[in-house]
């Protein structure tokens, strides 16, 4: 709470919207991480499941690369406020896909048109 | 009720904060002592408003709008229903030329944003309109691939696949549309008023906007585009 209260002489401001310098440093990093997937694919010179690992790491990475140097998110802006929203809503986003996946995977296997009535199992 | 002698104490010693502390709550004391902060710093910047740490908050919900999304376009995405498969629809070329539309006009929004905080009002209304362009350039691509899938008869009533991939990627590139619509509302401001506190907050929340906006295509030339042209 008064962490940046007592912060006075470091002005909030100066380090958050970045430099030319940390723009074109962001800017090349999201090139390569983009350019790399879309090689990858695109060649096919992995197995496809090695290439669908490293293509969605890649993407992670990059979208923390976003944050960091687009976005400008960090410990200190708008004390701290940004980043705790942040990090509340990347689990919320990751509870929502992966368990959608995860129920709808499981119910999918569960419903299959062609499975016996399962009679037996279900019955009481 | 054991904040009340707090919240008293707190009036008593700045009574410049007695109108704000009286309409927040009383756990909420430290955001205007943080606002008085800066107004002693002279002219108060565009840090001092609450509205930035607030768009924040709705571009999280956002990001949980396409979460929602994404999850459909996971759950759906091999539910062909006899139609057309991702790798037979699927133009990469096209895509990585989409996403490097995007990712330029996301550095060039930062230039216009460096330019804003220097004071030139030329630079930040020229960087403005080449990310507009470049967002125009990525919507006309991709209603052009919107247009090639349609002709095909992949329609999105062809199969779920199709609908809730046209509902991922439409609903970004509506966003793009509105971010695009809101640069020339912004260089209409800015032409007219220059860059005064309020055009600075406002290119701010934009610039947030924009930037997620990219974050999000990440995931859609990731996870559908890339990871379905494997398949």
């Amino acid at each position: 709470m008064s962490a940046h209260d007592t912060d006075p002489g470091a002005h909030p401001v100066a380090h958050d919207h970045g430099t030319r310098r940390s723009y074109l440093i962001g800017f090349l990093i999201a090139a390569v991480l983009t350019a790399v997937p879309f090689w990858l694919v695109m060649s096919g010179v992995l197995a496809p499941t090695t290439t669908a690992v490293v293509v969605t790491l890649l993407a992670v990475l990059q979208i923390v690369v976003h944050t960091i140097y687009f976005l400008h998110v960090n410990t200190r802006s708008e004390g701290g406020w940004t980043l705790v929203a942040l990090v509340f809503t990347a689990i919320m986003v990751l509870i929502v896909i992966f368990g959608s996946l995860w129920i709808m995977f499981h119910l999918h296997g569960n419903m299959m048109p062609m499975a016996p009535p399962p009679v037996e199992a279900g019955g009481v | 009720m054991t904040k009340a002698p707090g919240k008293s104490t707190r009036i008593g010693r700045k009574p410049r904060a007695s109108q704000g502390a009286v309409a927040a709550a009383p756990a909420s004391p430290t955001f205007y002592l943080v606002e008085q902060e800066e107004d002693a710093h002279g002219h108060g910047s565009a840090h001092a408003s609450p509205t930035p740490l607030g768009f924040w908050i709705y571009l999280m919900t956002d990001a949980l709008i396409f979460a929602t999304l994404f999850a459909t376009y996971g759950v759906l995405a091999t539910a062909h229903a006899g139609g057309p498969t991702q790798l037979e629809l699927f133009d990469l070329p096209l895509v990585a030329l989409n996403t490097a539309f995007l990712l330029i006009s996301s550095i060039t929004f930062g230039m216009a944003m460096l330019d804003m905080y220097e004071g030139k009002k030329r630079g930040t209304m020229g960087w403005l309109v080449v990310t507009a362009l470049l967002g125009m350039a990525f919507v006309g691509v991709e209603l052009y691939e919107f247009g090639h899938l349609i002709h095909e008869g992949a329609t999105p009533q062809r199969s779920a696949f199709l609908s809730a991939f046209f509902t991922l990627v439409g609903t970004h590139g509506l966003h793009v549309t509105f971010g695009i619509l809101w640069i020339g509302v912004m260089m209409v401001q800015v032409a007219q008023r220059g860059l005064i506190e309020a055009n600075r907050r406002r290119l701010m929340c934009l610039a947030m906007f924009w930037h997620l906006l990219d974050v999000v295509w990440i995931g859609v030339f990731t996870f559908v585009y890339l990871l379905g042209a494997l398949q």
